[in-house]
């Protein structure tokens, strides 16, 4: 383990993209070993980010070049603070979701075994090589090397899964080429790939249309990709119609790691002197995140089914972080990036809290959640804290990056932005609130009750969750909690020095 | 002013088609009603990227990039790089044609599920059927 350290960096894409190989050869020997190549591989790269992530808390930046190559001709991955926390959040979401979806995976794709957890671990291993490269068009390999492999996640699924996962496909390739477009353009200005290289070169072209062109059709690629409001239109089906292993990775990792993605862009590639100060969008960013939050949670409202009530939900949160982040001060942008994390676990608990339910009564219209409190109290506690921690409720995670928002929204003079946070807040109690009365006061309904057809088990027979699912929905839920009470460290340690000292 | 912009733009004819075939490509996702029409128009507009990229690196008299006696220790003469046509954007569209033929993959096994599912690939009927249920 020694003397592996100094690869880490390789190691974080090496192990599960091998472990991707082994799962699909697996699928043909002994499909039962595919479940433990996956787990095995990505517990592996949980162990080595977190592993990463002490090292980057001394030593600050990692570099490592790819092969040996030196820095602008070769591929560069580079490590610093903020992209080993996410790392660490991508692989402890993608182990525990696997872990807790073993059953749901048996039970829906007995055949497809080795192909669905291949396809799985190479979504993570795309997420993951995007995070930690320093090479713009690596990332765009690795952007599309997770997405293609989400839009076959998501299309595995049955009923209307495969058309709404082809939509998501034409909506994410336009995406992913407007990105190509924009990493062109920087190629032919500065002749480099390399980030770094090219923030060291672009100076000298501050003020020439091409970079404005170059960063418009970048960012407008990466807002396809995280579905900001008006571009939001692939989400919910793609979302709601999924089975729910894939739905469980895919809707806490895929936004929020193109909002990191939004991120190293604006200020290792572009500079935040550039993003922030030249460009002036920051006032229509933020208008723009105001709309995504206000319609996501208008949309949500109007919503009566659980899962499709929380993929708005998803659409406004990537609001909260796109318009924390354009505020441009440090208090909004430490929201941002803090956010990134704390819903990234919330979206995890709330999906798998769902799925559950969804798996023990066939249905998550909100008529079918009548008494669930009773038949599966400890998924429904779980249910309730990510909830709360959506709202923003104090000793959950979820308060203390409305908090950063909301603070730097009114440093910022923005108070659009700090009307619309509230609001939302507002919206999402009275979207759970009806959700947990319904559960909890309203009594079972017995099949006949409500809407004539009841396509799951008579209501006696609904159980509480297995096993394996219960305990990785708790862990996920104690992590809220756990991430709210260590807030201060995380910001103190890792994210204030994550951002550049400019802002 | 003219003859200026018109001569700007005949001078740059790579990117007029780039963008032609770009706006093809997008008119066909949007508007046509079959999904393999929809599949071939966004095939139309990745291929345009990878046009854009390959007329970037060439270059008016210059010559593949490949240096004559390289491996007999005769290359060691000086390289003017303007007599090469840029290798870079080549390689990098080699990566780009595959992510596009795996693009192409998937739409059409998604396709192919929609088609066993419905019975067609209009995207009229299929929500005709959806809204039916």
């Amino acid at each position: 383990m020694e003397n592996l350290s100094p690869h880490f960096p390789a190691l974080i894409i090496i192990v599960p993209l091998i472990a991707a190989l082994l799962t699909s050869a697996a699928g043909w020997l002994n499909r039962r070993l595919c479940f433990h190549f996956a787990a095995l591989g990505l517990f592996t790269s949980l162990l080595v980010s977190t592993g990463l992530l002490a090292s980057v808390l001394d030593k600050d930046v990692i570099l490592y070049r790819l092969g040996g190559w030196p820095a602008p001709w070769g591929i560069l991955y580079r490590i610093d603070r903020l992209n080993g926390l996410v790392l660490v959040v991508i692989f402890f979401i993608a182990f525990l979701n696997l872990i807790a979806n073993k059953r749901t995976v048996e039970e829906s794709f007995p055949e497809q075994l080795g192909g669905f957890y291949a396809l799985y671990v190479l979504f993570v291993t795309g997420l993951s090589g995007m995070v930690a490269t320093g090479d713009a068009f690596n990332l765009y390999v690795l952007l599309e090397i997770s997405s293609l492999t989400g839009y076959a996640l998501i299309g595995i699924g049955h009923e209307r899964a495969p058309l709404a996962g082809l939509n998501y496909l034409f909506m994410g390739t336009i995406g992913a080429s407007l990105y190509l477009l924009g990493i062109g353009f920087l190629y032919l200005m500065t002749g480099s790939l390399n980030m770094t290289d090219i923030a060291s070169l672009l100076p000298g072209f501050y003020g020439s249309p091409v970079m404005v062109l170059a960063f418009l059709l970048c960012m407008t690629g990466l807002f396809i990709k995280m579905a900001l409001f008006p571009l939001h239109a692939w989400l919910p089906n793609a979302y709601s119609f999924s089975p729910s292993a894939s739905i469980g990775v895919i809707a806490p990792l895929t936004t929020k790691v193109m909002i990191y993605v939004m991120i190293r862009m604006t200020f290792d590639v572009f500079t935040p002197d550039f993003s922030f100060k030249m460009m002036h969008l920051g006032e229509v960013m933020v208008w723009l995140a105001v709309a995504a939050i206000i319609m996501g949670s208008l949309f949500a409202l109007a919503q009566t089914r659980l899962k499709r009530m929380l993929t708005y939900v998803i659409i406004a949160e990537v609001g909260y972080m796109v318009g924390g982040f354009w505020l441009g001060n440090r208090m909004a942008v430490t929201g941002a990036v803090l956010h990134i994390l704390n819903d990234a676990v919330m979206t995890l608990c709330i999906f798998l809290a769902a799925g559950a339910v969804v798996y023990q009564i066939c249905g998550d219209d909100f008529e079918d959640l009548k008494g669930l409190f009773r038949k599966m109290p400890i998924s429904m506690a779980a249910f309730t804290v990510a909830a709360l921690s959506l709202i923003g409720v104090p000793p959950t995670c979820g308060f203390f990056s409305k908090w950063y928002l909301i603070s730097g929204g009114i440093a910022a003079g923005h108070y659009g932005f700090v009307v619309a946070l509230l609001f939302s807040s507002l919206v999402n109690a009275v979207l759970f609130f009806r959700i947990i009365e319904i559960g909890y006061f309203e009594p079972f309904s017995e099949g006949e009750g409500g809407h004539g057809v009841h396509h799951g088990p008579p209501a006696m027979e609904i159980r509480e969750a297995p096993a394996g699912m219960l305990a990785c929905l708790l862990l996920a839920a104690v992590s809220l909690i756990v991430l709210g009470i260590y807030t201060g460290d995380i910001v103190t340690r890792i994210i204030d020095l994550a951002i550049p000292p400019a802002i | 002013m003219g003859v200026e912009l018109f001569s700007d733009i005949a001078s740059k004819y790579n990117y007029l088609g780039v963008v032609i075939l770009m706006m093809i490509g997008l008119y066909a996702m949007i508007a046509k009603n079959n999904l393999v029409k929809k599949i071939i128009g966004m095939n139309i507009f990745q291929t345009a990227i990878i046009l854009f990229y390959v007329s970037t690196a060439a270059k008016r008299g210059a010559t593949i990039p490949i240096i004559r006696h390289g491996h007999n220790g005769h290359g060691h003469e000086v390289i003017h790089a303007a007599e090469y046509i840029n290798p870079l954007p080549h390689v990098l569209m080699l990566t780009a044609i595959v992510v596009s033929v795996a693009t192409l993959g998937v739409a059409l096994a998604l396709a192919v599920k929609v088609y066993h599912q419905y019975g067609t690939l209009e995207e009229d009927e299929i929500r005709g059927q959806l809204r039916n249920k």
